[in-house]
């Protein structure tokens, strides 16, 4: 199956750090259309365009934009969420370091949309060797006249500063990057009030995706009807896909939304290697759930995977063979979250603990059905009252594991031989 | 591990490097938002996150202590205790995990006769497990202060290691 390659266009193929190779191959023409524009004709566009932010959620784009272009306020902030924290993805690492400049692009656009001069890019602490390159494409950008004071000549100003996380994965969290930009810990705040009224250093600011602001300029240079002819009626546009694990060939694809998730690993990905068999995927991250083999003829797209009880997250594919254990899977997802969770709230910090606890006494074979019943009454606690999505979010893995590798469960606490969970040298937390 | 915390706490940095961390923090004077900015340039003359550290940022940039040292001591990437001259980091997330990260792990405690989290006797290696790198597509994957080496295995994580006791890389 071939890739439709409308945000990877140009990596590879341009100087990343290069705004004459970027405008050669067609970009910043969608600013200047922008630039032309009313807010509300910008933020129509990007509602007849039909964008969903490709973070996880799938929040309608041009909401986000309504939100603070009717505050009022003479500041106001373009954030670009590049903190990328969740385990096994790096779409937004071959985007910032194959063509950072259609990123900029899209967050000036945004900052036109809502009266917005200052963009900040937060990009998590282990990208830290790519900061050199983006800083040199910003200043690139700012001697081509597309970035700065007055760009091309329309009055309009726009500044774009990069900072840096230290590794912390709840930063991923929008209130929690305001909070570490501003130099504080990376915790999340209480909502309402919500970013586009109160956000970064107080002030109106929308936040979005890497991939989202990606897909900005393509809309503006080729329109909404072309756009609104690739992917499905509720998800326009192409999703990038991070495959990774047990499969041939890994890495990061992009096709159109609606994609079929079997067909991406063995016709795209060329299946499973070594002759082993599929166990389980786990799509959208971390805390996506886990479906078994005969679950995975679905379309990925972000409405049909969350009404099938999962979710599209950020188009991670964790493709699990044979040779491992589902229990012991829970146990490393659970042990991860135990890490990541903040401490703020207390469903998420004991919750996300007593959640590993019961799982790894479930996995070394000292279980008791008792303690499935109990990992399924906290999940739902956490659910109801943690504080922020990541505790909410912790408990699907586990839940969706319980609920479609039952019998695993049962042989762990039956005590029947497991070779992946009774292995010498086992992680310990 | 409570005697490594003692040390930690009362370690003392010489006082020309303390020096040094002030002209780093004064020219932020009233600028919290420039914290992380500040830590991560000090973070590269000093050994350990000290009490006496902290509070000379503290007092350069005028926020409160309390604050310097919650937010050294909640990010990751950021040490308070002692940490050796390369710091190995062991990936720990499931795309690393199924593919054999454990054994990865195992061959380079055994190598330098420390556990996770531990650093070497002669203050050379650290090592520690961290959450994704995002390097997934070549997993599983170590790095070592901020290179990434990927697809290894027992005995291509040893040539590896074997290099930096060796002090063959830049």
């Amino acid at each position: 199956m071939e890739q439709m390659k409308v945000l990877l266009k140009n990596v590879g193929k341009i100087r990343p750090e290069s705004a004459k190779d970027y405008i050669n191959a067609g970009g910043f023409e969608a600013l200047r259309k922008a630039l032309s524009m009313s807010s509300d004709e910008i933020i129509q566009t990007l509602k007849d365009s039909g964008l969903r932010g490709r973070g996880g959620a799938g929040f309608p784009t041009y909401r986000k934009l309504q939100f603070a272009c009717s505050t009022e306020n003479d500041t106001k902030y373009v954030v670009c969420n590049a903190d990328e924290g969740e385990p096994g993805t790096n779409k937004d690492r071959i985007l910032l370091s194959g063509d950072p400049c259609a990123i900029f692009e899209g967050m000036a656009i945004v900052g036109k949309a809502i009266g917005a001069h200052m963009g900040y890019i937060y990009m998590r602490g282990e990208y830290v060797y790519l900061r050199e390159m983006l800083y040199k494409a910003l200043e690139n950008c700012e001697k081509e006249g597309c970035l700065g004071k007055n760009i091309m000549g329309s009055g309009f100003d726009f500044v774009i500063k990069l900072r840096m996380g230290a590794g912390a994965y709840v930063c991923g969290e929008e209130t929690a990057m305001f909070e570490s930009i501003e130099g504080k810990r990376g915790e999340p705040r209480y909502r309402p009030p919500y970013p586009g009224v109160h956000g970064l250093f107080g002030k109106p600011t929308v936040l979005n995706n890497v991939e989202t602001l990606a897909n900005i300029a393509p809309i503006f240079r080729n329109g909404t009807e072309w756009y609104r002819t690739i992917g499905t009626e509720g998800s326009p546009g192409t999703k990038l896909f991070t495959v990774i694990g047990n499969v041939e060939k890994r890495g990061v694809y992009e096709f159109p939304m609606g994609i079929n998730l079997k067909e991406l690993i063995y016709d795209v990905c060329g299946g499973i290697p070594d002759g082993k068999h599929l166990m389980a995927v786990q799509a959208g991250g971390a805390s996506g759930p886990f479906i078994n083999k005969d679950q995975i003829d679905i379309p990925l797209e972000i409405d049909y995977v969350a009404a099938s009880g999962g979710r599209l997250g950020c188009g991670t594919i964790l493709v699990i063979d044979d040779s491992n254990c589902i229990v012991d899977m829970v146990c490393n997802n659970l042990y991860f979250f135990k890490e990541e969770s903040c401490g703020k709230c207390t469903p998420c910090r004991e919750g996300t603990t007593r959640l590993y606890q019961l799982a790894r006494k479930i996995s070394d074979g000292k279980g008791t059905m008792k303690d499935i019943d109990a990992i399924k009454s906290l999940g739902e606690t956490m659910n109801n009252a943690s504080f922020c999505g990541l505790g909410r979010s912790a408990t699907v893995p586990v839940e969706s594991a319980i609920r479609n590798f039952y019998p695993d469960f049962e042989r762990h606490i039956d005590k029947d031989f497991c070779p992946v969970c009774d292995r010498e040298g086992r992680m310990q937390g | 591990m409570e005697e490594e915390m003692d040390r930690n706490l009362t370690y003392r940095v010489p006082a020309s490097t303390l020096v040094e961390v002030a002209k780093i923090a004064a020219p932020y004077r009233d600028r919290p938002e420039h914290l992380m900015k500040v830590v991560l340039k000090v973070e590269q003359i000093v050994p350990i996150f000290s009490q006496d550290v902290t509070a000379v940022i503290s007092r350069e940039m005028n926020i409160p202590q309390t604050q310097v040292y919650s937010f050294v001591t909640f990010y990751q990437m950021l040490y308070t205790g002692r940490r050796g001259k390369y710091v190995i980091h062991m990936c720990q997330s499931a795309p690393c995990h199924i593919r054999g990260a454990e054994e990865v792990a195992k061959a380079v405690e055994d190598m330098l006769h420390i556990k996770m989290g531990e650093t070497t006797e002669d203050n050379r290696f650290t090592l520690a497990y961290a959450p994704c790198m995002g390097v997934c597509d070549v997993s599983p994957a170590i790095m070592i202060n901020g290179k990434v080496y990927g697809n290894l295995t027992p005995d291509s994580v040893r040539e590896v290691i074997k290099r930096y006791i060796r002090e063959e890389v830049q």
